[in-house]
């Protein structure tokens, strides 16, 4: 691993402290702001002085809005912001393809399939958020790997258009599949919808406990894969010359990508966006190195999803908003400003 | 294996016609009233809508009905089959020789193949008053022959409604509640018909802030922290089927565990059903939420 830090083709810029601390002070930022702010009002400085020990004279109710539902609430938006980011960071890495995110290749799909085939067989008992993120793996696994076999088969290489449009194909194939096993079991149709929606509203600590083990897997395994997908940045060939074993950490990279994605997914439900534009959008700014991107994409892609989730909550309150409406509306026309605005940056 | 199904209960259907034109008393059970107007009406009915099929059967039209949609599952002995109400198929539907469609919100497209086919078509839209079921019990009862059921039906269920509510005591303040759709919080507004359910038995809608002006039906999802913060004297959950919530799971959640509903076992699980049609059954729904607010 040591000779691959020293590639001289690989666009060198490591992570730069301040970088690091601005998407610190961002992700803190989002935060307080989540924790503060929300339809019922508390005075924030009674908030962040329950938060810091202090008895700050909240009622019980106040003390249960801050504790029990606006915390981990916040925890969850960045863990699942944070996921859905890195795991997009790294399928677009290991494909070497702006495009590729979890939508795309038709992991998110494949997971709400699968999501939705355990609710439909244990009709909401308790086995269902134990299953759920199972088999929101193994269908976003499944899907992705489709999507490669084919993207493959139809040029020999896997070019960028190929695997975009086996993508798209597998996708829409498991969203056909997906309706129609809904449709045919219209008795658990409501508890399907929730669950496709996105439960990011009525979370508490227990979605963050299901999360955090496999959002601490897929940060980790990226993480220790982003001097290798520099590499394989460049070519195939010359991790290997490199003594870099190219497939398995190919293998390693979807693998952890698609567990994070599974994962977040039968969480939050299905949440466009976030996993092409904050990676893309750090790559711009802050330069396109995996040691640059995979953690910058964790600490933006938390606060982007916390203050997403803050606008769904406000924006209509009392009454709540979709968070996917929310990040497709302002994170698309925020991504074309930056595209247009940053000088040419990747040419891709 | 449903096709299979849906053949054979045609068939059946088919056979039974056959054998009431050839013998008016074949059939063993009692007579009901409509009977012998039923000769002026449609002899085939096919009821896309648990709502419609509760109707036609509680104004004695139900030995019209052929054929029922799946969701459609009161009272006992309707004749349920395939047919979708979400995804009506004109060719399902022809399949049992109807000569009356009922249905709530059909798409333009399949009443105009419908009536292409000369089958009269009927739509019981979702009502959004008491007064539009109302309006609803006499649109069947001219469309089937049984007007007279039709309008006693109504009128019973006036002097019902008006007899519950007179039992409903008097408050100085409105007790609260919230109307649980799922656990997403999904909820009504004082601005349905399920609201004015509510409305009747003396209730005040938590929710009502959610949609001030109606722009979303009615039916807004809610912020868990402002349903904590509103506290509801009482929750009614018609998510227990669907969705396996209870007094227990509401209780579990993220910051309601000290809310005064939950710490006074107000929380009352309710029949999804019911609380989701607006049929005969509504003064069933009525008297359910007066007994579980009535002062202990």
């Amino acid at each position: 691993m040591a000779a691959v830090a020293t590639v001289p083709e690989v666009r060198t810029a490591r992570l730069r402290a301040p970088w690091l601390i601005a998407g610190v002070a961002a992700l803190l930022a989002a935060a307080v702001a989540g924790l503060v702010v929300g339809p019922v009002a508390v005075a924030p400085t009674d908030v962040l002085g329950e938060l810091a020990g202090l008895d700050a004279g909240l009622s019980t109710t106040q003390l249960n809005i801050v504790r029990e539902i606006r915390l981990p609430r916040v925890v969850l938006g960045m863990l699942v912001g944070a996921t859905l980011s890195v795991s997009g960071a790294g399928y677009q890495g290991v494909f070497r393809n702006p495009l590729a995110d979890p939508y795309l290749l038709g992991a998110a799909a494949g997971a709400g399939l699968g999501v939705t085939m355990v609710i439909v067989q244990t009709a909401g008992n308790a086995t269902t958020p134990v299953a759920a993120p199972v088999a929101a793996f193994v269908g976003a696994l499944a899907a992705v790997a489709l999507t490669y076999v084919l993207g493959a088969a139809g040029s020999g290489r896997t070019s960028t258009s190929s695997l975009i449009l086996a993508g798209v194909a597998v996708a829409s194939f498991l969203t056909a599949l997906q309706t129609y096993v809904q449709q045919r079991n219209l008795d658990t149709v409501r508890l399907v919808y929730s669950w496709i929606l996105g439960r990011m509203t009525t979370a508490g600590w227990h979605e963050v406990r299901l999360l955090l083990p496999y959002a601490l897997v897929t940060f980790a395994v990226l993480l220790s894969q982003r001097r290798a997908l520099d590499v394989l940045a460049v070519a195939d060939d010359e991790a290997t010359t490199l003594g870099l074993d190219a497939r398995r950490s190919r293998l390693l990279v979807v693998a952890a990508a698609s567990l994070g994605t599974a994962a977040a997914v039968s969480v939050s439900g299905l949440i466009a966006f976030v996993g092409i534009i904050v990676p893309h959008t750090v790559r711009l700014v802050a330069g396109s190195s995996h040691r640059v991107v995979l953690p910058l994409s964790m600490l933006f892609g938390g606060a982007f999803m916390v203050v997403a989730d803050l606008l769904a909550r406000t924006i209509a309150a009392p009454a709540e908003i979709p968070i996917g409406v929310v990040t497709a509306f302002f994170g698309a026309p925020f991504f074309v400003l930056v595209l247009r605005t940053s000088r040419r940056g990747m040419t891709t | 294996m449903h096709l299979k199904r849906s053949l054979a209960l045609a068939t059946v259907a088919a056979a039974l016609l056959v054998a009431c034109g050839d013998d008016t008393s074949a059939s063993d059970d009692p007579p009901s009233s409509g009977e012998r107007e039923a000769a002026s009406g449609p002899e085939a009915i096919v009821s896309l809508s648990p709502t419609a099929t509760e109707m036609l059967f509680a104004i004695g039209a139900g030995d019209q009905v052929v054929a029922v949609d799946d969701q459609s599952d009161h009272p006992d002995d309707v004749p349920t089959t395939d047919l979708s109400g979400y995804e009506p198929n004109v060719e399902a539907i022809a399949t049992y020789e109807p000569d009356l469609v009922v249905a709530s919100d059909l798409p333009e497209d399949i009443t105009a193949g419908l009536e292409a086919l000369d089958i009269e078509v009927l739509s019981i839209a979702t009502a959004t008053t008491l007064d539009d079921t109302y309006a609803q019990l006499a649109d069947l009862g001219a469309a089937t022959g049984h007007e007279e059921e039709a309008e006693e039906l109504a009128a019973t269920m006036r002097s019902d409604i008006d007899e519950l509510v007179a039992t409903v005591p008097d408050r100085d303040v409105a007790p609260t509640y919230y109307h649980e759709l799922d656990p997403t919080l999904y909820t009504a507004t004082s601005d349905t018909f399920i609201g004015e359910i509510y409305s009747l038995a003396g209730l005040e809608n938590v929710a009502d802030p959610a949609d001030p002006d109606g722009s979303l039906g009615g039916y807004p999802q809610i912020a868990p922290e402002f349903l904590a913060d509103a506290d509801p004297d009482y929750v009614f959950l018609a998510d227990g089927e669907c969705c396996g919530e209870d007094a227990d799971t509401f209780a579990a959640r993220p910051g309601f565990a000290d809310l005064t509903a939950v710490a006074e076992e107000h929380i009352v699980l309710l029949d999804e059903d019911v609380a989701s049609r607006w049929g005969p059954r509504v003064v069933e729904l009525l008297e359910t939420i007066i007994d579980a607010t009535a002062p202990a």
